[in-house]
């Protein structure tokens, strides 16, 4: 499994978001190449495809996918507690796992 | 700004057409300026929090004033319709002034949205920093370190937690 984890560094919490990560996957019992990726500028922002810190995609697949007509930009981004639909700077343990189980799923024989 | 500095006058533009001016304040207990703005989900995650403690200590002379000084050009979510449209949706019982010059951010030396200023009844600096230590999740709040600094201050002293670190976006400077 390959995953990307795209920062802006202006935001704070993305190490918490990439420890985050890390654990999900030690529990799933997943081994998976991490690419981080730093985002400075608004043309790496665009090239990277980037709506904002922290944004983590499994095989180019974002965990919690974005409006379509989201914007590309320097910001921190706001993701949704499924629970109680509250927004957080960060994704949930349990949207992580979604899609990690999800991607494990289509790469198991 | 410093722990016993005073606070900056300030005189900016509300959502609702008016001028807002520390001055007009004089007679409240306490102030408290917290720069925020709209986009980021960081004071998404708090406003809730900040429209709930403005309620609890209204009646013991607390003001808040939220102050928006992110570059409205670059982030358009942050321009002044969208902080009524905000407002209005939050039902935000404070002020919400726009500093377009970002003077106001740049004399505080504010740094994050949100960013919180409390200031005495002789408006010096007596709290400085984040509301509480969590912005995930406010049932897992541990130091409530806004409330607990109010609580101090009307009781006439010092509050033991004197400054945090501010935690959220950089503001957002032209």
């Amino acid at each position: 499994m390959h995953i990307d984890f795209l920062y802006f560094e202006d935001c704070p919490s993305h190490d918490v978001a990439l420890a985050r990560l890390r654990e999900v996957l030690a529990e799933e019992q997943v081994t998976a190449a991490i690419t981080v990726i730093k985002v400075e500028t608004e043309q790496e922002a665009v090239a990277n495809r980037f709506v904002g810190s922290p944004t983590i995609r499994i095989e180019g697949e974002d965990i919690d996918p974005p409006p379509a007509d989201m914007p590309y930009v320097l910001a921190c981004r706001a993701y949704r507690r499924p629970d109680d639909g509250r927004i957080t700077p960060l994704p949930t343990a349990s949207v992580i796992r979604k899609a990690v189980r999800a991607h494990k799923k289509e790469t198991s024989p | 700004m410093n722990i016993g500095d005073s606070a900056i006058p300030f005189n900016l533009p509300n959502i609702d057409g008016s001028m807002v001016s520390l001055e007009q304040y004089a007679d409240k207990a306490g102030v408290a300026v917290i720069f925020s703005c709209n986009h980021c989900p960081y004071v998404q995650a708090w406003e809730n929090r900040m429209v709930a403690i403005q309620a609890d200590y209204a009646e013991r002379g607390i003001q808040f004033v939220a102050i928006n000084a992110n570059d409205a050009e670059k982030y358009p979510a942050d321009n002044m319709e969208a902080m009524q449209q905000r407002a209005a949706d939050k039902a935000f019982n404070f002020p919400y002034l726009r500093d377009d010059s970002q003077e106001i951010a740049r004399a505080y030396d504010a740094e994050r949205t949100p960013e919180v200023f409390l200031f005495d009844e002789d408006r010096k600096l007596v709290y400085h920093g984040a509301i509480d230590d969590n912005y995930e999740n406010p049932d897992a709040v541990e130091d409530h370190y806004l409330r607990a600094a109010l609580d101090a201050m009307l009781g006439g002293e010092q509050p033991g937690t004197q400054m945090t670190p501010p935690v959220g976006c950089s503001i957002k400077w032209r």
